[in-house]
């Protein structure tokens, strides 16, 4: 009876189908020349052709970073197609019906509601394909009390000069390797707008959808909430199953104003590669919200089980006095998945409170790290962090790593940081299992026992989806 | 109900266990003694299937079916139960949760009716109560900063909750304090029917005392050296194990 743990671990992932569809791309590499393709391909005006080549021009002078504790080759980038849409009967879809039926059914089989009808009830969905916007479901509903949720293509061309007002303002072109190719080549995302004192009455929703073996996925999603207005905003990804790796890079960018809140949900499944590692998604993203106003909030929480790599710190800039910035993470690796995670919370107000919690569970033979900056500027006078870091191990050949740091500038900030690392092994097991549960029921108990925290900052059916997610993910690690 | 024949067993490589002979019948209560480190525990873990430890030799049969044919969990819903000696922390999960799970486990298994939750509530306030355990554990997460005794107080309270045809306590009484011994001896005395069998675990007469066994087995080095009635219990306490090891080198009676 040798250990009962690491014995499989083969759930196959159920989103890993091809949709046969007719693309309309441009030919893999990158020069100015495919920037201008996408930006006349989008009928973009004059500004935002010469923001994206600043950005390419940056983003010539840099290289990658090499910090993060992920090992892979590097992506060749002139390898990559950087615009592929599907091809529409139409150039407009006027209605859902105008959709690719072949489309449709993707979306369908992924349980992603495109119909008004059958939408999840109270939640609006824009839905991104390769490098295109869908569609978007209950856009009225919402225009009616002056919210603008629609494709980031649309908005510039509807609202340019809020797009212009606010897109790099809180994620400049220049500020890493990947936020530089992605505000060079972007080519579709959600834009949001919630006006001055209103609160949006239903949870807002993008869908990602890579489906394109050689195409990059390179969104930029931009949400601006004013004044007193809040909004939740949840985002969900897959892709196909490709013995290649994907590049995905997008860029998220959050201002709250006065008051204003933001919450953003992600609930990240990209293909995470086989048991072996071969294939999967290179996800490398930079998401940053910035509370621009007094009091205003914004809070990240992010479920990652999936991708081959994943780098990204969902962060919060606290400007505004009294404001306040969340990250709750659960990132969950297995096989030979790796993932350099966590958050950044810069103190710049008075008052300014953070709070990080972060869960990471590591099984099989995959590598999982977080990482988290807390600076407290000079002016933050009596700001307030307070970090949790749990790790869990499943098996003998993960491994679990914690990178805090802490700069703190003004001798009135309390920051307060606690780490623990624990197992789930025999023993623990044991215990269930003497008590006729089930192995595989048993780890889905303790998981979601160590995501808690975590799970009831999610909107109620992201939780359920995301427990049951972290239940298939691990399905086998232990046995 | 449990037959064990020349069980031995080892973890990594070291054999613990040496040949091993029991035999436990429905209506029936053992009581297993001897020197620290001489395999008490093992002999537990090893029938209710922890997975370090390696079965080398021998054949237990439970309820007539080889025992290692089945998986740790079904041994449990077989009604198979065993009170830890250090019962683990589970961060998380809620004392509560678990106990339902469980229930509900060994109720799908025998085809009766699963609880739901509020119909739980009913049925664990009678439980706690011959356990005399506070209400407030139930919302605690499973063992995670339970004192000593507490956790012990909570294996008896699993073991109300899945009323096993045979349970293993090992050391219920190690960190108990006297009216918890009394108190949780007295509710293993009101689970023990004719259909069931105990196997107490324990360095102390005492709660012997409270559940009266008619067999008490010395185990040293990975054998049971002697069996006797009760009354070997308070002989070992008088006199220790040294003459019983003699007795068996000299090739004595067992
Ligand atoms: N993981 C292990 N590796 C090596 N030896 C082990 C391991 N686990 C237990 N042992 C050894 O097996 C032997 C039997 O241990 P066991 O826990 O069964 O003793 P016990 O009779 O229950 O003792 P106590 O009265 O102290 O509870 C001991 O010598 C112990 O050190
Ligand atoms: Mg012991």
């Amino acid at each position: 009876m040798s250990s009962t743990l690491n014995v499989v671990t083969s759930q196959e992932y159920k989103y890993g189908f091809v949709t046969d569809i007719e693309a309309d791309s441009v030919a893999p590499g990158l020069n100015e020349d495919v920037i201008r393709f996408i930006s006349a391909k989008k009928g973009e005006p004059d500004w935002l052709l010469a923001f994206r080549l600043k950005a390419y021009r940056h983003w010539l002078t840099m290289t990658e970073p090499e910090w993060a504790k992920v090992e892979y080759p590097k992506p060749d980038f002139q390898k990559i197609v950087y615009y592929s849409a599907p091809k529409p009967k139409k150039p407009q879809y006027a209605s859902m019906d105008e959709v690719d039926p072949e489309l449709r059914r993707t979306f369908e089989k992924l349980g992603v509601p495109i119909h008004e009808q059958e939408a999840l009830a109270g939640v609006a969905v824009d839905v991104v394909f390769d490098s295109v916007s869908v569609t978007t479901t209950y856009r009225e509903k919402l225009a009616a009390v002056g919210i603008i949720f629609c494709s980031f293509s649309e908005a510039v061309k509807s609202h340019p000069d809020l797009v212009k007002q606010y897109l790099g303002s809180v994620v400049p072109s220049s500020d890493n390797f990947y936020a530089a190719l992605n505000s060079a080549v972007f080519t579709d995302g959600s834009f949001v707008f919630i006006p001055k004192g209103v609160a949006c009455p239903m949870d807002l929703s993008t869908y990602f959808r890579i489906n394109n073996k050689e195409s990059g996925q390179f969104e930029r999603t931009l949400i601006v909430a004013e004044e007193g207005a809040s909004v939740s905003y949840l985002e969900g990804c897959t892709a196909p199953q490709f013995d290649t790796n994907q590049l995905h890079a997008a860029v998220v960018e959050l201002v709250a104003l006065d008051r204003a809140s933001i919450k953003y949900s992600t609930v990240q499944n990209w293909y995470a590669g086989d048991k072996n590692g071969v294939g999967g998604i290179f996800n490398f993203v930079t998401k940053r919200g910035l509370c621009k106003g007094k009091a205003s909030h914004i809070s990240w929480t992010q479920v990652e089980t999936g991708s081959a790599i994943t780098w990204k710190y969902p962060s919060c800039v606290l400007l505004g006095d009294d404001s306040i910035g969340e990250f709750y993470s659960v990132a969950l690796t297995n096989h030979k998945q790796q993932a350099d995670t966590g958050t950044k919370m810069v103190h710049i107000g008075r008052n300014t409170k953070s709070t990080i919690i972060s869960k990471g569970i590591s099984a099989g033979d995959s590598s999982n790290s977080y990482r988290g900056l807390v600076k407290v500027q000079p002016k933050a006078e009596g700001a307030r962090n307070f970090s949790q870091c749990d790790s869990m191990l499943i098996g003998q050949s993960c491994s679990a790593s914690t990178f805090p740091y802490i700069e703190v500038q003004n001798r009135s900030a309390r920051v307060e940081h606690e780490a623990t690392t624990s197992k789930i092994g025999e023993e623990q097991l044991l215990y269930f299992q003497q008590r006729g549960i089930p192995a595989e029921e048993a780890i889905s108990m303790i998981i979601n026992g160590f995501c808690k925290d975590v799970f009831r900052e999610l909107p109620m059916e992201f939780a359920v989806e995301a427990t049951k997610l972290l239940s298939l993910k691990l399905e086998g690690s232990v046995g | 109900m449990l037959s064990i024949k020349n069980l031995t067993a080892s973890i990594n490589g070291t054999p613990v266990l040496k040949g091993i002979d029991l035999e436990i019948k429905a209506g029936e209560i053992h009581a297993i003694m001897g020197p620290n480190g001489s395999g008490k525990s093992t002999l537990g873990k090893v029938l209710v299937g922890h997975p370090a430890y390696e079965v080398t030799g021998g054949e237990v049969l439970y309820e007539g079916r080889n025992l290692f044919d089945m998986a740790a969990d079904e041994r449990a819903r077989a009604g198979l139960f065993m009170g830890f000696q250090h019962p683990i922390e589970v961060p998380g999960v809620s004392n509560a949760a678990f106990l339902r799970l469980a229930y509900n486990k060994k109720a799908e298994a025998e085809g009766r009716d699963e609880l739901d939750p509020l119909e739980f509530d009913d049925f664990i306030h009678e439980k706690i109560k011959l356990v005399a355990m506070k209400e407030e554990f139930l919302d605690r997460s499973l063992n995670e900063g339970f004192s000593g005794g507490e956790k012990k107080r909570n294996e008896i309270l699993q073991m109300a909750v899945l009323e096993p045809k045979l349970a293993i306590l090992d050391e219920l009484d190690s960190g108990l304090d006297i009216d918890a011994l009394r108190v949780l001896g007295d509710a293993v005395n009101k689970l023990q029917r004719p259909d069931r069998a105990l196997l107490i675990i324990t360095h102390f007469p005492r709660i012997l005392e409270t559940i009266q066994p008619q067999f008490v087995h010395v185990l040293s080095g990975g054998r049971i050296l002697k069996s006797a009635g009760k009354e070997l219990a308070i002989e070992l306490e008088d006199r220790g194990y040294d003459w019983v090891l003699e007795e068996a080198a000299a090739g004595g009676a067992r």
